[in-house]
């Protein structure tokens, strides 16, 4: 560890604040809503202790914090906010505004359940709302992490011109406090870099139209090229995942392996392996040891990019394991829950980008967990390892 | 075509001919003294200007969505904040913020982001161009239509004598918020236009203008006819000119005699049914309904 | 490759002749017109100027919609079916 970083102890949403702060953010519209406060209410104390210059907006809605984030960051600026749940749901009609027009706007969303009925409480409801809204979505499993993907994640979002939505687990991420490293603000700065605007609209003397009409001759070609731009987003995740390493020592690759190898790899000897994301993956890595002790070769395939989603790595990386087991915390009323659907995605068929057909008759077993916040134990993790749990649902 | 006057917003765009929002358009950037950024909400005048490829804005223009022209130029406007105090953008550099949404945009569904921009005081002029209606889809009703007009979505027919509901008071509304100016023009009188374009423009803070802009093609007139049906809502005070400069109202024009309101109200075909015999208790209503709102507004001009 | 974002320029090489909309032809009778320019402001495309002091009127715009005619205190636009 470098002597000049420094250990504090913080919630997830101080972090995500913590690393806003470092990163300089020009413009920040928020809006209060649970649990996403702990996030604007520190960086709110920051504005008020002068420790940032951020323009602070202090909209009447979510719809209007992310028109207002479109609007600054079309005017050439660095931009920021944060929500939640209710909150993400309303800004839906303009994130896909906000990338269709390209904006690297990141939001800090801790994730929380979808009403009705109404539940302030962690579960992937809201962020599974938008997954087709054409935002890189990177997960978190820890206070850590949201610190470090920030980071990583803005260098990202203005690397390939995209919006980016960094996600902790409501209250289970947002509100628990742990011991953290923080970097330099030197270090941070020179890594994510200064901000360049593609085509501000306060540069008045190259005046641009942002959100012009597109007919049936040329809307398709723009919907092409926000996929490709999508597309090229994981290798520079990997790219710039790989630059974050060196100067913090931590490793974040698409996915995680556990338990990994000294390179990083998965242990080969793994044959049932758990797909899940967010807080829950801690808890599970606990099971996985307990179990591995006991013989037991167990493992677990932890999601940190979610959009793009990286199916032939993860087929790849799936390919020789007996039995698979995925988690989601979210549903897809009518059909598959998401993670789910992407695994099955990603082993079968060989058109489009799934290379690898690996369909081989094995167990792709799924469950929905923790919804509107309902914990997970560690004994329910082991119980599904073991097939003991007969319903979809672990409750 | 008219250098001075497509300074902004150059020809080529698609309005309908005899449209009457491009006048009001050119008339409120015309007496701009410095740079300007321009926000559009979603309708006629955004659709009609940013056809892809060609966009007849000749100024920084961004149209967002339908209901958030007024928080996406609270964004714009913050950005410039932040980039003088980062000395990116020098501090003699100036930039004026302006936001044009037609009523749909305004009275309707952008109300809440108008009034949070309002009531957070960003440096900008929203104005509407109230064309009484969604006219964009084709007709309907918003709370900008006056009683009595047919819409699409208030049609006459046997129960029927048209929109049932009497127009918002969006004027009383914006001033709830206390701001330093504030007006009601049509774009049937320029000069007033003007005039009020300039004093709302060297406002700092939030300003307001409510823009009278006739629409040949669903009000149902002809498309020679927008400074005359302008004209005459001015005249039989359906629309009244004045201001609202630091909480004193001024009255801006006041017809030497006045003209009945059904003399507006023959020049379109929305209202065409309110003359039929069994109708004549609602033009008795509108009348009533322009005498009571002049009175109000005059007094308040006292 | 298309705009990145959408964002555009102005051209005004890539915009729609408006005037091929026209079906009624406003001519301006030079010896009437006074160049008083109450036409100028009022007409939707901005397609008149005055040019020694007489009103002229750009046709590649002009979408023929009459306000120019109706407007003019002398009557000195005239619409005319072409």
């Amino acid at each position: 560890m470098n002597k000049k970083n420094k250990k504090l102890a913080l919630t997830g949403g101080a972090a995500a604040a913590e690393a806003l702060k470092q990163i300089e953010i020009d413009v920040m519209p928020i809006y209060p809503i649970t649990p996403q406060t702990t996030i604007i209410e520190t960086y709110a104390g920051f504005e008020a202790n002068g420790e940032v210059d951020t323009e602070i907006i202090k909209v009447e809605s979510e719809h209007s914090a992310m028109s207002a984030a479109i609007g600054a960051s079309a005017a050439g600026v660095r931009t920021a906010t944060a929500t939640s749940s209710q909150g993400l749901a309303l800004m839906h009609e303009v994130l896909y505004i906000a990338s269709g027009f390209r904006l690297p706007i990141m939001i800090l969303v801790s994730a929380r359940a979808l009403a009705s009925p109404i539940n302030i409480h962690g579960d992937h409801s809201d962020v599974m709302g938008c997954r087709d809204s054409g935002w890189i979505q990177l997960f978190c499993e820890n206070g850590q992490e949201v610190y470090d993907k920030t980071i990583i994640g803005m260098k990202l979002a203005e690397k390939v011109k995209l919006p980016i939505m960094v996600i902790m687990d409501g209250f289970n991420t947002s509100h628990s406090v742990e011991n953290l490293e923080i970097l330099e603000t030197k270090v941070v700065q020179e890594f994510v870099g200064e901000f360049e605007a593609v085509s501000p609209l306060l540069d008045t003397e190259n005046p641009v139209t942002y959100g012009a009409v597109a007919l049936q001759n040329s809307y398709f070609e723009f919907r092409i090229d926000q996929e490709e731009a999508m597309k090229n987003a994981e290798e520079e995740y990997e790219k710039i995942a790989k630059d974050f390493e060196k100067i913090s020592g931590r490793k974040y690759d698409i996915f995680e392996e556990y338990p990994a190898s000294s390179a990083g790899k998965k242990t080969e000897d793994v044959e049932k392996i758990m797909v899940l994301t967010g807080s829950a993956a801690g808890t599970a890595k606990v099971v996985v040891d307990k179990l591995r002790e006991a013989g037991e070769k167990v493992g677990i395939l932890k999601i940190n990019l979610f959009r793009p989603f990286p199916h032939q790595e993860i087929a790849e990386s799936l390919k020789n394991a007996k039995e698979i087991i995925v988690l989601d915390r979210a549903q897809s009323i009518g059909t598959y829950p998401p993670f789910y659907s992407e695994i099955i995605n990603s082993l079968y068929g060989n058109g489009r980008d799934a290379k690898f057909c690996v369909s081989t008759g094995r167990e792709i077993k799924s469950y929905i967990y923790g919804l509107g916040g309902r914990d997970i134990f560690q004994k329910q993790i082991e119980d599904v390892f073991m097939g003991k749990i007969k319903s979809k649902y672990i409750q | 075509m008219n250098k001075e006057l497509t300074k902004y917003y150059s020809a080529g765009h698609s309005a309908c001919a005899g449209c009457g929002f491009p006048a009001i358009v050119r008339a409120v950037l015309g007496e701009l003294k410095t740079d300007v950024v321009i926000a559009n909400a979603t309708g006629c005048l955004e659709v009609t200007s940013t056809l892809y490829p060609y966009s007849a804005w000749k100024a920084p223009y961004i149209h967002n969505a339908f209901e958030n022209a007024a928080a996406t130029i609270s964004g714009v406007e913050r950005a410039y904040e932040a980039l003088k105090k980062k000395g990116k953008i020098s501090k003699n550099k100036k930039i004026k913020f302006v936001a044009f949404g037609g009523d749909g945009g305004t009275y309707d569904i952008g109300l809440q982001s108008l009034s949070g921009a309002l009531e957070r005081g960003h440096n900008f002029l929203y104005v509407c161009y109230d064309n009484g209606g969604y006219m964009n889809t084709g007709n309907q009703r918003s709370s900008a239509t006056p009683y009595g007009a047919f819409t699409e979505t208030t049609p006459t027919g046997k129960e029927s004598f048209g929109k049932i509901e009497t127009r918002k008071n969006l004027m009383e509304i914006v001033n709830a918020h206390r701001i330093g100016y504030l007006a009601q023009s049509n774009v049937a009188y320029l000069a007033d236009l003007k005039k009020k374009a300039k004093k709302a423009l060297e406002t700092d803070g939030p300003s307001f203008l409510l823009v009278f802009s006739p629409c040949t093609n669903n009000w149902k007139f002809p498309t020679s006819q927008y400074v005359n049906v302008g004209k005459l809502a001015t005249e039989t005070n359906f629309w009244p000119l004045y201001e609202i400069e630091n909480g004193e109202h001024k009255l801006s024009f006041e017809p030497k005699k006045i003209t009945p309101v059904t003399e507006f109200l023959k020049t379109q075909g929305r209202f065409k049914h309110l003359f039929k015999e069994e109708n004549k208790p609602h033009l008795e209503e509108i009348q009533k309904l322009v005498n009571e709102e002049f009175a109000r507004i005059a007094n308040l001009c006292e | 490759m298309a705009e990145h974002g959408a964002i555009i320029k102005h051209d005004q090489k890539k915009s729609p002749k408006t005037g091929a909309w026209r079906y009624m032809h406003p001519e301006v009778d030079k010896k009437k017109c006074i160049g008083c320019g109450t036409c100028v402001g009022f007409c939707p495309d901005a397609t008149i100027t005055i040019e020694n002091k007489k009103a002229q009127i750009d046709y590649e715009y002009c979408k023929g919609c009459g306000v120019c005619a109706e407007v003019c205190p002398m009557k000195a636009i005239i619409m005319k079916k072409k």
